[in-house]
């Protein structure tokens, strides 16, 4: 059986406006084992981007409880915006969670620059973001990330600022790099076949306040790439029931 | 290059020196007319002096060795409300955005000192600082540092929130925050601060000296109007003009060369 890494129960999350009280999260439970690649699926506005800020430690939980089942368990987030720095090189953008650890050391560098080079950014490694196109610089946040050696991958809607074309094309290589680098993740995303993609379980959130309305596990078969899965026959299955349980209004 | 692309660069190299013609011209002209005007007595040189008179009044100033004593009293003076202005508005600037609550303290008292005419507080500045270059410069401190403070401080507060978020992430200190993210992001605003200071200085560095009243061209300009010498006052706002030219092009030039290859 594979290990539990963290583990979440009944979660609660309200935000205070002078507006008013907001519910953003009502009770959710989840249990996180080592390897597993969840996606979260979920109207907008409801609550998924929260989560993950609360289990990144980014925001404050109002009740429920968090438990992470190994010291130091690592976190790594990857936002839905690349946040580059327009000043630094590719490689100092890939470096700069290392620099803020203070851990930019021979090693660790040379572990990012191969990661650069594995995901065709070597020769990009010395120019300047808006020297990239979209997709590459979704790839170099993505290294950023893995650059601390995170347990846990957090991504919150990593491909939503890119256009359908590129977007197949990095889920495709970020799905590959995760597997590779034996990451376990927690990806948001509203793209319902982007997750079908992608996940070994989905999880279906309601409108907010978010809760838990379904759970899906996918037994796609592993071996298949992103790409693949789309054509595989119990994708428009799981489509549909995902599409239903979502309840969108057209 | 084309032919087509050939004659484009012609025409456009034309028009450059077709208006910098034109421009020579009418300065020319501008000068040239006004020596004819006064030479036939058709306006007052009394009051409105000419070209010659004017020029012969800086050549003795510069004979009786002092002209050059006012210019750089005047260049110092504006070089270090410049400097000052820039570096305190900087830290000021951060303790605000540190200090949120007592940047929403202060806002109101800002605004105020902001729209308050400092000439206004010049006669209490030199009362209590002295009749002296650093009552000078305490008003063109004045006059440039609620400018810097204001602009730079909404540098900062117009930063991505998305990087910010980022470095919370990344569990960044304050310290980290400030030096890899808040002040290279705002490097931008904080050099186009420089061509809006630098002005400033000067209105603040002539005031100063017109309330002062011992050296710089400002003096000049104001013992001019008390001992009725308009060829002197004329004398020195033709140099005060070429002044702040020449130090607009040149923070001009700063600031290119300070953006090149960055952005
Ligand atoms: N810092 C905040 N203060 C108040 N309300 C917030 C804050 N952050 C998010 N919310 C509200 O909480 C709800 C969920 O937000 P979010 O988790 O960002 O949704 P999404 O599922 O689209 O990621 C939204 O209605 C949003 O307006
Ligand atoms: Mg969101």
């Amino acid at each position: 059986m594979t290990k539990s890494l963290l583990t979440i129960k009944n979660l609660k999350k309200n935000y205070h406006t002078l507006n008013g009280e907001i519910e953003a999260i009502d009770n959710i439970s989840l249990d996180v084992c080592e390897g597993e690649f969840i996606c979260i699926v979920g109207s907008s506005g409801c609550g998924k981007s929260t989560l993950l800020n609360i289990l990144a430690n980014l925001e404050t939980k109002s009740a429920g409880e968090i438990n992470y089942h190994q010291k130091d368990l690592k976190i790594g987030y990857m936002l839905q915006e690349d946040a580059l720095f327009p000043w630094l090189t590719i490689l100092d953008n890939a470096l700069l969670g290392l620099v803020i650890e203070k851990k930019d050391s021979p090693e660790n560098i040379k572990y990012v620059k191969e990661l650069l080079k594995a995901y065709g950014l070597a020769e990009f490694q010395d120019k300047y973001p808006r020297q990239l196109s979209g997709g590459m610089k979704q790839r170099v946040a993505l290294i950023r990330t893995l650059a601390t050696r995170p347990d846990i991958l957090l991504l919150d809607e990593p491909f939503s600022a890119l256009d359908y074309q590129s977007r197949l094309a990095v889920s495709n290589d970020v799905y590959q790099i995760i597997k590779k680098e034996h990451k376990t993740v927690i990806m948001i995303t509203h793209d319902i076949a982007e997750a079908i993609s992608l996940a070994s379980r989905i999880i279906v959130l309601s409108k907010r306040p978010a809760k838990i309305k379904s759970v899906y596990e996918l037994n796609l078969s592993d071996t298949l790439n992103p790409i693949a899965r789309r054509q595989a026959p119990e994708f428009s299955k799981y489509y549909e029931k995902i599409w239903k349980d979502l309840d969108i209004n057209v | 290059m084309s032919e087509v692309q050939k004659k484009f660069m012609r025409r456009q190299k034309g028009e450059k020196y077709l208006i910098l013609l034109i421009q020579i011209l009418i300065v020319g002209g501008f000068f040239g007319l006004w020596e004819i005007l006064a030479r036939h007595k058709i306006i007052n040189e009394f009051i409105f002096s000419s070209p010659s008179k004017i020029w012969q009044t800086i050549y003795d100033l510069m004979l009786a060795g002092n002209l050059f004593h006012h210019i750089f009293t005047t260049l110092y003076e504006i070089l270090i409300a410049f400097v000052l202005g820039i570096i305190l508005g900087f830290i000021i600037a951060i303790i605000l955005y540190e200090l949120p609550l007592l940047a929403k303290i202060v806002d109101p008292f800002l605004t105020m000192l902001n729209s308050l005419p400092k000439v206004a507080i010049g006669p209490l500045i030199i009362i209590i600082a002295g009749a002296r270059t650093k009552s000078i410069i305490i008003m063109a401190l004045l006059i440039n540092l609620i400018v810097s403070i204001i602009t730079i401080y909404n540098g900062f507060l117009n930063i991505d929130p998305c990087k910010l978020k980022l470095l919370d992430s990344l569990k960044a200190t304050k310290m980290q925050k400030l030096t890899k993210l808040i002040i290279p992001a705002s490097y931008q605003t904080i050099i186009s601060s420089l061509k809006l200071n630098i002005s400033m200085s000067q209105i603040g560095v002539i005031m100063g000296e017109f309330l002062v009243s011992r050296a710089g061209i400002g003096y000049l300009i104001i013992y001019g109007t008390q001992v009725f010498n308009l060829s002197l006052v004329m004398s020195g706002i033709l140099i005060l003009i070429i002044i702040s030219f020449i130090l607009y092009q040149i923070v001009t030039y700063l600031e290119h060369l300070l953006l090149k290859n960055k952005f």
